[in-house]
């Protein structure tokens, strides 16, 4: 027994009993009270939401399902029902072009490779508990691409004598950053003084180039212009100087920069050999590709692409080099200032026009550069959103314990900007999936666009197929969206209880 | 490059003189934050700055690891003159510690990975040796059983703890402190002041910016009044505190000291 409590000088004698919660609080129905017929409102606003669901899935259930067409050869199974639903034998006849639109039937195993390993690989780098992350990783980023490229165009890249100048140049110009990487900006410079002006002069001969067509000569076994001739040979003598003294220097500096470079030109090398070699494989031009091949090519091409680049972009709007911080804001700008649809068609017409005369651009390959740099832009402003919601003194004490600018934002800022922005990534992730629709613009037939084509093939006109077809393009478009949405919930989640974790 | 060749002069006596400021400037846009800033911190030094607040001790401060820009005079650190040679910037960096007001925990990290971070990154140490010295300093600030949680989940004094042993384990040649205690509770203070002490003892050169006049008393060898971006008045505590000698210093210890 408690006694009343007077004001003062009142100890408690005895603990107060522990009780269950009162009923209807816990449990479905318990649930069910306190969520949806809390109030009279509430009530209301119950029985009219649940009303219209029920009224739209019974529509699309009668539809597909009960009113729906599942067997037959040609239109006339699904013409021959009167008040018929969903034309079903029209997509299972059609599925197959769907997925891989006119690539040829007896290399869809190509496909089917690139499709699997890939979902494979993803699933076991999407789950959280599983190993070997890095290594996962550098599959899907580096070994991946390049056999999808390999098998899904046949390899055996036949590269134009244009662009293979174009390379060796660039790739001679690169060795230019070695002594800069070896002794700081200003040294490096001062070094390499030489190099720099005869490297300038290569730039400015490519330069006029464009514009002015030069005398061509007799030499390699087929015809080189001259500039490029000059240009080959300023840029071997640079980089020539610009490694030279310092394979023989002990520095460590300069030997593990040699050294990186020497093994990214190798590595690049490498790639252009395998993009190049000859497998056994088919050609397969791009015009053949189609449906939901092209759809997720340009997708993921552009989401992988777009991530890095756009936390670049992001860096570079804030940084305090005014050449950085402008060019970053001019590109953000531009690219964001221009409807999709424009930079599309800029890409298949535009481009070709800065590159070098003869290098021959595949169309799909201009579709994703455009995407890619359209959804680097955006990318870029959800990053930089991230990065203002990091105080000040993140970066002090980052730089106060002696990290190098890179060092400060791969392991302090970037971490929490990024985990922050999870969510506006993902959206531009789906928005940029669905917008892969529009490559049908330039000639393109993605998933929605060769549905769009199959409409005309006498064989299946029916007063069904077009709506049956459009609701199988929004089924799948819907399927993947959904699935990237409840990955970011999940990962959300993931971190979030760790921010939870640590109150903060 | 005018100044190169006085960059090493100072090395030379970097046996005694730690810190040398030399008539340092600052402006913030219009405003002389820094005003003909002359001061010299020996070897195992400790000095306590106090003053008004916006007089500049922070700006002060921070001008000593470059988180600041000075835009007149020399700064020399640990015979290091601080210009925009990025390098000896980081060299700088590396030898001085810094604790801050508001801790400036990484929150993504644990403690233990707090502490790692630098000397496995700057210093290339490998992980168990940064580990093992990371354990040492949260030892030595009476945190080793916190390691392993995120900073949000400690308690002021210990995140300041933390962020003074995350400084220690750089093993820097001198330590500076922006108002450690100010953004604590009363019974926290005591904690990090007892840490700090301990630090002083222990030879280490430091600067603190701080208006805990106990914590001066015990173990400055100087203490530095500042107003208005200039250095009124530096003494010996017992001096500056019984005996001070400029008005403002008067009237500013009045105030603190009711
Ligand atoms: N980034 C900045 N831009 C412009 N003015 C600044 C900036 N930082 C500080 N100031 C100004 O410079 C003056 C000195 O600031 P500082 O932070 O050094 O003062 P403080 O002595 O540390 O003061 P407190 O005791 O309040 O911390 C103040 O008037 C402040 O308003
Ligand atoms: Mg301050």
């Amino acid at each position: 027994m408690t006694d009343v409590p007077s004001p003062q000088g009142w100890v408690r004698s005895e603990d107060a009993p522990r009780l269950p919660a009162p009923p209807n609080t816990t449990g479905p129905v318990g649930w069910m009270l306190t969520n949806l017929f809390s109030s009279p409102m509430n009530s209301v606003l119950t029985i009219l939401g649940a009303s219209f669901v029920i009224w739209i899935a019974w529509g699309v259930i009668d539809w597909a399902l009960i009113r729906g067409v599942f067997t037959g050869e040609d239109r006339e199974a699904c013409v021959a029902v009167p008040n018929s639903g969903a034309c079903w034998p029209y997509v299972w006849a059609k599925f197959h072009q769907f997925v891989y639109g006119f690539y040829p039937f007896d290399q869809r195993w190509r496909v089917n490779i690139c499709f699997i390993v890939g979902a494979v690989t993803l699933a076991t780098m999407a789950m959280p508990s599983l190993p070997y992350k890095k290594w996962n990783a550098l599959f899907l980023l580096v070994v991946y691409p390049l056999m999808t490229f390999v098998l899904l165009t046949g390899g055996n890249l036949n590269l134009s004598s244009a662009t293979i100048y174009f390379i060796t140049g660039a790739l001679l110009f690169s060795a230019l950053v070695v002594p800069i990487a070896a002794f700081g900006i200003e040294e490096g410079i001062q070094r390499n003084k030489l190099a720099l002006i005869l490297a300038g002069i290569a730039v400015a001969i490519w330069l006029v180039s464009l514009f002015v067509s030069m005398p061509e000569i007799n030499a390699f076994g087929g015809f080189i212009s001259v500039a490029t001739l000059i240009n080959l040979l300023l840029l071997t003598a640079a980089a020539v100087l610009s490694i030279g003294h310092r394979a023989s220097t002990r520095d460590i500096a300069a030997r593990s920069a040699l050294l990186g470079w020497v093994g990214a030109v190798s590595a690049i090398i490498a790639v252009l050999v395998l993009v190049t070699a000859d497998f056994g494989l088919v050609q397969v031009e791009t015009q053949q590709w189609g449906g939901l091949l092209v759809t997720l090519v340009v997708a993921v091409t552009g989401i992988v692409a777009a991530l890095p680049l756009g936390i670049l972009l992001a860096l570079g709007r804030r940084s305090k080099m005014v050449v950085v911080r402008l060019f970053s804001i001019v590109f953000i700008e531009v690219w964001r200032g221009v409807p999709l649809i424009t930079v599309l068609f800029m890409a298949s017409i535009m481009l070709p026009l800065f590159l070098p005369e003869g290098t021959n651009f595949d169309k799909l390959l201009r579709a994703l550069v455009g995407t890619a740099l359209f959804s680097a832009a955006y990318m870029a402003e959800t990053v930089r959103g991230g990065l203002q919601a990091i105080p000040r003194g993140q970066y002090e004490a980052a730089q106060a314990l002696g990290l190098s600018y890179w060092r400060m934002m791969n392991l302090i800022v970037l971490p929490q900007a990024l985990k922050i922005v999870i969510p506006g990534i993902v959206n531009a992730f789906i928005s940029l999936f669905k917008d892969t629709t529009l490559v049908l613009i330039i000639g393109l037939f993605d998933l929605l666009g060769i549905i769009n084509a199959s409409f005309s093939d006498p064989k299946w006109v029916s007063p069904q197929t077009g709506t049956t077809g459009y609701f199988v393009a929004a089924l799948m478009f819907w399927v993947f969206c959904f699935a990237m949405s409840r990955y970011s919930l999940f990962m959300e989640r993931r971190l979030a209880t760790g921010h939870k974790r640590r109150g903060i | 490059m005018a100044q190169a060749s006085a960059q090493r002069v100072e090395k030379n006596e970097a046996g005694e003189v730690a810190i040398q400021l030399l008539g340092v400037n600052k402006w913030y846009g219009e405003f002389h934050v820094l005003r003909d800033i002359n001061l010299s911190v020996d070897r195992g030094e400790r000095i306590v700055i106090c003053g008004p607040s916006g007089s500049g001790k922070s700006t002060l401060i921070r001008c000593i690891n470059r988180l600041e820009e000075h835009q007149s005079g020399q700064i020399i650190v640990d015979g290091n003159e601080l210009t925009n040679d990025l390098k000896r910037i980081d060299e700088v960096r590396r030898e001085v510690g810094m604790v801050f007001q508001h801790f400036n925990l990484f929150p993504h990290l644990t403690v233990l990975e707090n502490c790692t971070l630098a000397p496995i990154w700057v210093r290339k140490m490998s992980k168990a040796d940064a580990e093992a010295a990371a354990m040492k300093y949260l030892t030595r600030v009476k945190i080793p059983e916190q390691a392993n949680k995120y900073p949000g989940q400690l308690s002021g004094g210990q995140q300041q703890r933390v962020a003074i042993a995350r400084s220690l384990c750089m093993n820097p040649k001198i330590m500076l402190f922006d108002e450690p205690t100010s953004a604590l509770d009363p019974e926290m203070i005591k904690e990090v002041l007892e840490v700090m002490v301990d630090l002083a003892q222990s030879g280490m050169t430091m600067i603190c910016v701080t208006h805990e006049m106990g914590f001066a008393r015990q173990v400055a060898n100087r203490v530095i009044f500042m107003d208005q971006g200039q250095i009124i008045e530096q003494n010996s505590p017992v001096e500056f505190f019984n005996n001070p000698k400029s008005e403002r210093t008067k009237l500013f210890l009045s105030q603190i000291l009711h």
